[in-house]
């Protein structure tokens, strides 16, 4: 079947032939490559989106079940050529390393800020808790989001 | 002509924490990643796998598979031109099962069709009549049958030495993971004259090349390996998986073919850390001096040998830690079974072990009524002794003491437990202030930096000039330490410009910048970086008899005689291998200069438990390391932050389990990696020290972090509780339960 | 492949006696298809039917997400809605999707147990109501038909006022229960004790029940009685998430605390 979404504000279509993820057909079919596929259950967060606002992971929406709905990705935080306040927060202080988990964590944080733009340190790690890192320990993301929230940050 | 305003000083250059070159592509999604690639026309692999630990292979039936629509080949062992073996030290690892499978998830078939979902299908639908055997799981019943990779044996000073204080002790390591987040993928493409070219996940691309050629039996030209984006390491992507596979997929079906290994795949598909059993005897003097240390150690290195041989090695030599003692006898077998392969995981054989010798240091300072930091600091080892298993005289810095006292200086900062909301338990709620006892713990670790035994450990990177400023190119992984940076800031600091930048080539444009692993990159790519740019800067002066290079040009006093793109256009580069100071293999007593470097570390653990449900959260782990020269003090947090959660990992929650063979928990459910509220606060002393061969002095620092600061938990969890807890990774019943210990 | 989103119950019914697969959040049924376990190739997806999205003090449409649960629902329900996965889960995930996999590590369903909560099972023919345990008849076994959806969760206009939840994980956040416990109080003395994770289906500890019930301020020995009588009714097994012996004992410590949570409220 064919179905269509809003993609980070463009109407995009894709066939799906069998019960594939949102993620599948965001990297296979749609060449958005940003999100990230590193565990299939929901247990890592890399492949964070959010589906009519909402923060999910897309390995676990069925493709066809976005059929009409609007999807953000990683891609579609910021304007073409700029960063969000969330990427400059990472990128300043060294948050990213491998950089897998990267996307899932900017997603996870869009929705965060944008729901509450001065969370402290316990409100980051709980809205966070969702998104495995498995290079940097946390602290320099901690630190970001710490920095980003206007609060003290050692 | 340009008259000179003054020199200014390099932007970029060492010590400075420069913002890392992939950041704002990582951040925006538009890195590419293995997983990522994609070309016209290409097919996609996947891998029938063996659901038994030891089976004989009665027969395979491909015709299920190669009924299914768009499926383009499948092939088996009798598909593969050449020897179909290979192996990281020894191949002796089939690229397809011909008559037995040795372990679960051992690679049966491979398959390329259109799209990723048939070639999952058919990959199912192939048919494989198996006779299953009796698989050997248990690593003490295998060194009785002498089924071994490799026994060592370390005989060190006056065998009758004893002392009046004795304390022994069983430990047991489980077997834990890498769990990169980015699996194993990879891409390959054939070049249309019987050649491939290979992009895959990997930690040393020139090992994988040569490994495709020697089981393909293709000539060394005909393979390129690429460097290419990858989520992730740890050890895991050091060894072979996919890399064959592909390649065999690629020139049979004449088209590109992509494979990428989901999250329960990627559990069988690479190797682990090697689960230990060890026994130790640690007699000290009245005055705590270690007299005698004994130790038996046996490592599980599952079905091929992959690096246990080299894994068992370390263990063996770091079996004292860095500790003075003049009298040692250590016995190691590295086990092979039916157990998933093991290989390299960071920390090499040095955690294992310092998990049980910290663990003694600990319960002969209790025997003593001593200090713990105490007992460790009369036995430091440091620059001039001899490490205490090989006898090798120490030429390069050691501040063992100096991280003790750093350790000991720094404040203890936590709160009252439960403020902020950090109790064991977590969002559970399964725990109240009043239910917790907090402990304080301390362990300390050694490890080589670089590889030894003799390997020919080298490094290869060349420094060009080009309109963007200087080029770095090498074959070294960037696997998110951080190696764009350093490399970029020590070709700035070394040839006096602002602008350079790493570009990642394949095997046939340069040669070997040997493993990202053992900590050695920044030593060695990092030489080899240093050395390229200041022979470079070098010969560029003498040639315009001048006395100065920075991003303008060349200068004599204040004028210019060669612009820049005058440099770029006559072409200047310099290409240096580097090589560490030599080492040698071991004699027959494990005696011998087998190590080309070394690092040390040590660790303060704060813990909260709940003794009663046995649950555990880890507060603070703070740190002093040995790093040399601090080339780029935010990526060292990085590692050191990253290596510690990894070690908290290992001590409270990170375990493969097995039954008979098979993992029990091979998804992310099951094997649980810690999330940011399991990640304690770190604060990190970082120790430097002139006199090592690393371009200015520098250490590797990726691998100390995850050592010590596994015991340093145990310990405080001892701490808190009192229980003897002599396995990792502590489990709640461990605490919660009346401890069964073994042996 | 074919998927259809309903408009409203009587289509998504439809479509359910029709073999159609029903798909609420998909964080159970999704892990199965990436994991190739299932691959449903006919699906109604239900995650935008406000039809079955009511929420009421009595009534907790199948389809409301675990996010509005932790912020709106009774005590010890949006206690244990907050432990369910991680921010991501909770946003997908529904009551009624934990209700319909019945895994016996659902963290929500010891709740359910704890107030003798109905499943509300609805098929062309009209609703059913079944109790939790008719409801629920084995390790992800249960009453329902395969022309029924669960549309809602309903529950007794008076909840006990003291109710308490907790749940043992090894890891901090996002972790499958090792064992979870619900223990609720009524002014009279009037005690549940709910768990999961320690038998096929969630269960009630009822001999301990029975026992702390007629005790209005029971002593230290009566605590650790109630205690041993949870850990002797319960009924786990060893896997690779823990063992028969802790999970036996986790469960006696966690309602033993919870009833003192209970008495502690009762008294302040």
């Amino acid at each position: 079947m064919i179905i269509g979404f809003r993609l980070n504000g463009q109407e995009v279509t894709a066939r799906v032939d069998h019960p594939a993820s949102l993620l599948d057909v965001l990297r296979d079919q749609l060449g958005a490559y940003g999100s990230k596929n590193a565990c299939e259950q929901g247990e890592c967060g890399s492949c964070s989106v959010l589906l009519d606002g909402e923060l999910v992971c897309s390995c676990l929406v069925l493709a066809a079940d976005a059929e009409g709905s609007e999807v953000t990705t990683v891609e579609g935080v910021a304007p073409e050529g700029e960063l969000h306040p969330v990427q400059e927060a990472m990128n300043r202080v060294g948050a990213v390393q491998c950089g897998f988990c990267t996307p899932g964590f900017v997603v996870a944080a869009v929705d965060l800020f944008e729901r509450n733009p001065h969370p402290t340190s316990r409100e980051i790690k709980e809205a966070l808790a969702g998104n495995i890192c498995r290079c940097t320990g946390y602290g320099a993301i901690i630190r970001a989001f710490e920095e980003l929230a206007g609060r003290e940050v050692r | 002509m340009t008259t000179r305003t003054g020199r200014r000083s390099v932007q970029g250059g060492i010590g400075e924490s420069t913002i890392r070159p992939d950041g704002v592509p990582k951040l925006r999604g538009e890195f590419m990643y293995a997983q990522d690639m994609h070309v016209e026309g290409m097919l996609w692999g996947a891998t029938t796998r063996s659901p038994h630990p030891h089976a004989r292979i009665v027969s395979i039936d491909v015709g299920p598979a190669l009924a299914i629509g768009g499926v383009h080949a499948v092939l088996t062992h009798d598909d593969i031109p050449g020897p179909g073996l290979f192996g990281l030290e020894h191949p002796d690892q089939p690229v397809l099962a011909g008559d037995v499978v040795r372990y679960w998830g051992e690679p049966v078939a491979i398959v390329a069709a259109e799209d990723e979902d048939t070639a999952r299908r058919a990959a199912e639908a192939v048919v494989v009549e198996y006779e299953e055997l009796e698989p050997l799981v248990d690593a003490e019943e295998a060194d009785a049958r002498d089924e071994v990779f490799r026994r060592m044996k370390i005989r060190r000073g006056d065998q009758e030495a004893r002392g009046s204080v004795v304390v022994e002790g069983y430990y047991e390591v489980g077997m834990q993971d890498q769990a990169p987040l980015g699996t194993e993928a990879g891409l390959a493409v054939p070049d249309g004259n019987g050649g491939v070219d290979l992009y895959a996940t990997s930690q040393f691309v020139h090992v994988d090349q040569q490994q495709v050629v020697e089981a393909l039996g293709l000539r060394p030209e005909q393979v390129r390996a690429h460097p290419v984006g990858i989520g992730g390491a740890f050890g895991a992507r050091e060894d072979v998986n996919l890399h064959i596979h592909l390649c065999l997929l690629a020139l049979y079906t004449g088209r590109p073919v992509k494979m990428v290994y989901h999250r329960g795949e990627s559990f069988t598909g690479h190797v682990h850390r090697h689960p230990a059993r060890m026994w130790y005897r640690h007699e000290a003097d009245e005055n705590g001096r270690l007299v005698r240390v004994e130790a038996k150690i046996l490592v599980d290195g599952g079905a091929y040998a992959s690096t246990t041989a080299a894994v068992l090695a370390n263990a063996c030599y770091f079996a004292v830690g860095p500790y003075k003692c003049d009298s040692v006898a250590v016995d190691g077998v590295g086990a092979r079974t039916n157990n998933p392969p093991c290989g390299a995981m960071r920390g090499f054989g040095a955690v294992q072990v310092c998990f049980a010798y910290e663990s003694q240091m600990d319960r002969l300072a209790s025997a003593l009524g001593m200090d713990p930091l105490e007992l460790r600091r009369r036995n430091a080892l440091a620059t001039g002794d001899r490490l205490a298993t090989t006898g090798q005289v120490i030429d390069t810095p050691l501040p063992v003491v100096e991280v003790i006292d750093s350790l000991a200086a720094m404040p203890l900062l936590v709160d009252e437990p439960g403020s902020g909301g950090d109790l064991p338990g977590g969002s559970g709620l399964t725990t109240e202030p009043r239910h917790v006892r907090r402990g304080v713990g301390y362990a300390l670790s050694i490890k080589n930096l670089g590889f030894s035994e003799g390997f020919d450990d080298y490094a290869q990177a060349r420094v060009r000039l080009s309109p963007e400023g200087a080029i770095v190119e090498t074959a070294a992984i960037e696997v998110g330490q951080g190696l764009v940076n350093v490399l970029a800031q020590i070709a700035r600091t070394t040839l006096g410009v602002s602008r350079a930048e790493v570009r990642h080539v394949d095997t046939s444009r340069i040669d070997s910048a040997g493993s990202t692993s053992a900590s050695r990159q920044t030593q060695l790519s990092g030489g080899a970086t240093h050395e390229a740019a200041r022979r470079l800067r070098q010969r560029i002066l003498e040639h315009y008899r001048a006395d100065d290079l920075d991003d303008e040009g060349v200068w004599r006093g204040d004028t210019l005689v060669a612009a820049w793109d005058d440099l770029v256009r006559d072409g200047w580069e310099e290409t240096v291998t580097f090589r560490h100071p030599p080492t040698e293999p071991p004699d027959e007593n494990g005696q011998g200069k087998m190590h080309a470097d070394f690092a040390v570390a040590g660790h303060r653990a704060v813990v909260d438990v709940d003794p009663e449900l046995g649950l555990v959260r880890v507060l603070r782990v703070d740190t002093a390391q040995d790093v040399g020269k601090a080339l780029n003090p935010e990526s060292i947090r990085g590692q050191i932050e990253g290596g510690i959660l990894q070690g908290v990992g290992l001590a409270v929650m990170e375990e493969l389990v097995l039954d008979r063979g098979r993992i029990r928990n091979a998804t992310f459910t099951d094997y649980l990696l810690p999330t940011i509220l399991d990640a304690p606060d770190v604060e990190a002393i970082l120790i430097e020290q002139e006199g090592s061969w690393g371009p200015f002095g520098a250490k590797g620092v990726g691998e100390p972090p995850t050592i010590s600061s596994t015991p340093a938990v145990v310990a405080a969890i001892r701490d808190a509780t009192g229980k003897e807890l002599n396995r990792v990774p502590v489990r709640p019943q461990d605490i919660a339960l009346e401890e069964e210990v073994a042996r | 492949m074919e998927v259809i989103h309903p408009r409203n119950l009587e289509e998504a019914l439809a479509a359910v006696a029709d073999g159609m697969t029903p798909l609420a959040g998909g964080t159970d049924l999704m892990v199965e298809v990436n994991y190739g376990q299932k691959r449903p190739e006919r699906v109604v997806a239900l995650r935008r039917l406000a039809d079955i999205a009511d929420f009421s003090p009595t009534r907790i449409g199948a389809g409301v997400r675990w996010r509005r649960i932790e912020k709106e629902g009774p005590r010890a329900l949006a206690q244990a809605a907050r432990t369910v996965g991680s921010p991501q889960i909770r946003n997908a995930g529904t009551i009624g999707g934990n209700v319909a996999t019945a895994s016996p590590a659902g963290d929500g369903l010891p709740f359910l147990a704890a107030v003798d909560a109905s499943i509300e099972l609805t098929s062309g023919s009209g609703s059913r109501l079944l109790r939790w345990d008719e409801y629920f008849v084995g390790v992800k076994q249960t009453a329902r038909r395969s022309d029924e959806l669960v549309t809602a969760i309903v529950l007794a206009d008076d909840l006990p006022e003291r109710q308490e939840f907790a749940k043992v994980g090894v890891r901090n956040a996002m972790v499958i229960s090792t064992v979870c416990c619900v223990v609720t109080r009524r002014e009279d003395g009037a005690t549940t004790v709910a768990l999961g994770s320690v038998a096929p289906t969630p269960m009630r500890a009822r001999r301990a029940e029975e026992m702390i019930s007629s005790e209005r301020s029971p002593s230290e020995a009566t605590l650790a009685e109630f205690a041993r009588l949870v850990s002797e009714e319960v009924a786990p097994i060893t896997d690779h998430r823990s063992t028969e012996e802790y999970r036996r004992h986790a469960a006696g410590v966690l309602a033993r605390r919870l009833l003192e949570r209970c008495l502690r409220r009762e008294a302040a």
